[in-house]
């Protein structure tokens, strides 16, 4: 899908977003109806960052729909990438990081499939990701910024980062272009039936990829009324406008952490990466037995097991609440 | 575990780290520190001696306390929000380097170069790696925007002449070649290993030492370095970390998740 262009012309962002039905409508579907929604080759954006308010479920359900091509771009990337990789949905990850998390050692699968150049880790700064997105999201072609110049990082992306004298002071200034993913999957505390979305906690770059995707899939913990979120707007994040679909998906970040409700279900990650030691059969392995076997997302968390997610919950909602 | 002992306490490479680190904030600074020893070294400036001064996290927390045993497994997870002052988006708490309000930035290092520009993407060539790493992170922002302090096992292997990739900078090719390559704000301030305390030269930027912790040798230092050090002419010996500090950070880190 290397023939899209690296910033989607204006036109295009504008008749795409006009197409799409943005009325106050009910849009709730299942997981792989959601999945219906993203087509091999998309640029799939996903919410949260490491380990938080990952939307799993849905990586999940992508997964097991068997997507290719995928372009996947994230903050910072942990065990859900290791995955696209080994399950073929995708070879091309765009992130700032990109390893289970500091605490289990690089990973072992993205070593394997980068350095083989089975796939490709683009690599962006961290706040170059973000600006990235916020400049799709704000309709804009690119955002000035004054970090990756005078870097390698800078240097290997090439062409597509630019620089320019400021028109205004005459320093130079760093262009990053602006981020615009065909869909973005993002998991919240609660939305209603239209896609009005609660989230508690640190909302990572969530905001900037809802705005700036051209379809957006939302999981969540809880599916609440509209009543309910008018009762408190201040604390609505994302417009329904934005959604195309609402999944109702308990526990839909684990084994990742969902702000609040539980915390990472850190016995099942000690496992994961010491299954990803061998990084072509431990995910083969881990991926036929928690993705490809269950028969939804409910067997998916038996496999997990009870006393880890009561392990996780119990943890989860003492963070402000002890 | 190695233990490196003295008369008064016994202290993992990592708590000397940490120790030594903390003794480098000032109270009522904004730190940007990254996970692990950082932010260990940050509690415990905190602590001792600096109450007010205010942690930032990469994943959006201004403020935040942590509790002791629960240290989190990076800076994006709800533990790192504990008695915070807000959460910020991602992007927003990173823009605070650009905008100018913190004082320093404070990471761990994979691999250090003579300049003090720091690599966490690749070993080796980047077109044929012998490792990928796992790369930047906020690391290329917070090192281009402001000060930083980076803490690190003093290892050769890890303190080269240069870095194969810079993937946060330093102060590039010394000199003023940071500020020609388009970064005229912040640089690298000090490196802290279980070995010394090093800062650059004002002119070349080269890497100097500055302070040799108790028991170890110039020679010593030299010895475990890639490239040839400065030595400041007044080199100082730091103060063994203390008692307190070290059941301190053992409290934090009951289970030795970061000070093995």
């Amino acid at each position: 899908m290397s023939t899209k262009p690296l910033v989607k012309p204006y036109e295009a962002l504008r008749r795409e977003t006009l197409a799409r039905d943005r009325g106050l409508r009910e849009k709730v579907v299942s997981l792989d109806e959601a999945a219906r929604l993203v087509k091999d080759g998309d640029h799939v954006a996903i919410g949260g960052c490491t380990v938080s308010r990952t939307p799993m479920a849905m990586v999940w359900s992508l997964i097991r729909a068997r997507k290719k091509s995928l372009t996947i771009s994230r903050s910072i990337t942990s065990t859900e990438g290791d995955l696209f990789f080994a399950s073929g949905a995708s070879q091309h990850v765009i992130t700032s990081w990109f390893t289970q998390g500091i605490v289990w050692g690089v990973s072992k699968v993205m070593r394997h499939y980068t350095e083989n150049k089975l796939a490709r880790f683009e690599e962006w700064s961290h706040m170059s990701i973000g600006l990235r997105y916020r400049a799709g999201a704000m309709g804009i072609p690119f955002m000035p910024s004054r970090s990756m110049i005078g870097s390698g990082v800078g240097q290997l992306v090439g062409s597509d980062l630019k620089t320019m004298t400021c028109p205004f002071t005459g320093e130079q200034i760093v262009l990053l272009p602006a981020l615009n993913p065909d869909v973005a999957l993002i998991h919240v505390q609660r939305c209603d039936a239209y896609g009005n979305a609660q989230l508690d906690g640190l909302q990572f770059m969530d905001i900037d990829i809802a705005m700036a995707a051209n379809r957006v899939i939302l999981t969540t913990e809880r599916i609440v009324s509209n009543d309910q979120i008018r009762r408190t707007p201040d604390q609505t994040r994302i417009p329904f406008f934005t959604v195309d679909a609402v999944v109702e998906a308990p526990f839909g970040c684990a084994p990742h952490e969902c702000y609040g409700v539980y915390e990472p279900f850190f016995e099942h990650l000690d496992h994961y990466a010491e299954v990803s030691k061998d990084p072509v059969k431990g995910p083969q392995k881990y991926l036929e037995e928690y993705y490809y076997e269950p028969r939804g997302w409910p067997q998916y968390l038996e496999k997990l097991g009870m006393e880890a997610v009561l392990d996780a919950s119990r943890r989860g909602r003492s963070v402000h609440n002890d | 575990m190695t233990e490196q002992g003295s008369a008064k306490a016994t202290y993992t490479a990592s708590e000397l780290l940490a120790v030594m680190a903390s003794r480098l904030m000032k109270d009522g600074q904004i730190v940007f520190a990254g996970i692990g020893v950082p932010l260990l070294a940050a509690t415990l400036a905190q602590r001792f001696f600096a109450p007010h001064l205010t942690i930032l996290f990469e994943g959006g927390t201004i403020g935040p306390f942590i509790v002791p045993g629960e240290l989190p497994p990076s800076t994006n997870e709800q533990r790192c929000t504990r008695r915070s002052n807000m959460v910020l988006p991602i992007t927003d708490v990173l823009l605070l380097l650009q905008r100018g309000y913190v004082d320093v930035g404070f990471m761990g290092g994979a691999q250090i170069d003579r300049f003090g520009n720091l690599n966490s993407s690749f070993i080796g060539d980047s077109a044929n790696p012998k490792i990928r790493l796992p790369g930047t992170g906020g690391g290329n922002d917070i090192s281009s925007l402001t000060n930083m302090i980076v803490a690190m096992k003093h290892e050769k292997r890890r303190f080269v002449a240069d870095v194969d990739f810079i993937t946060s900078p330093g102060w590039i090719k010394g000199g003023r070649s940071r500020e020609e390559r388009g970064l005229p704000q912040g640089g690298l301030w000090r490196v802290v290993t279980d070995l010394a305390i090093m800062g650059f030269d004002d002119d070349t930027h080269e890497m100097k030492v500055l302070a040799l912790h108790p028991g170890v040798t110039p020679e010593m230092v030299q010895e475990n370095t890639g490239f040839k050090l400065l030595f400041d002419r007044k080199i100082e010996t730091t103060e063994p970390p203390r008692l307190e500090e070290l059941e301190a950070l053992r409290n934090l880190d009951p289970e030795r998740v970061y000070t093995a």
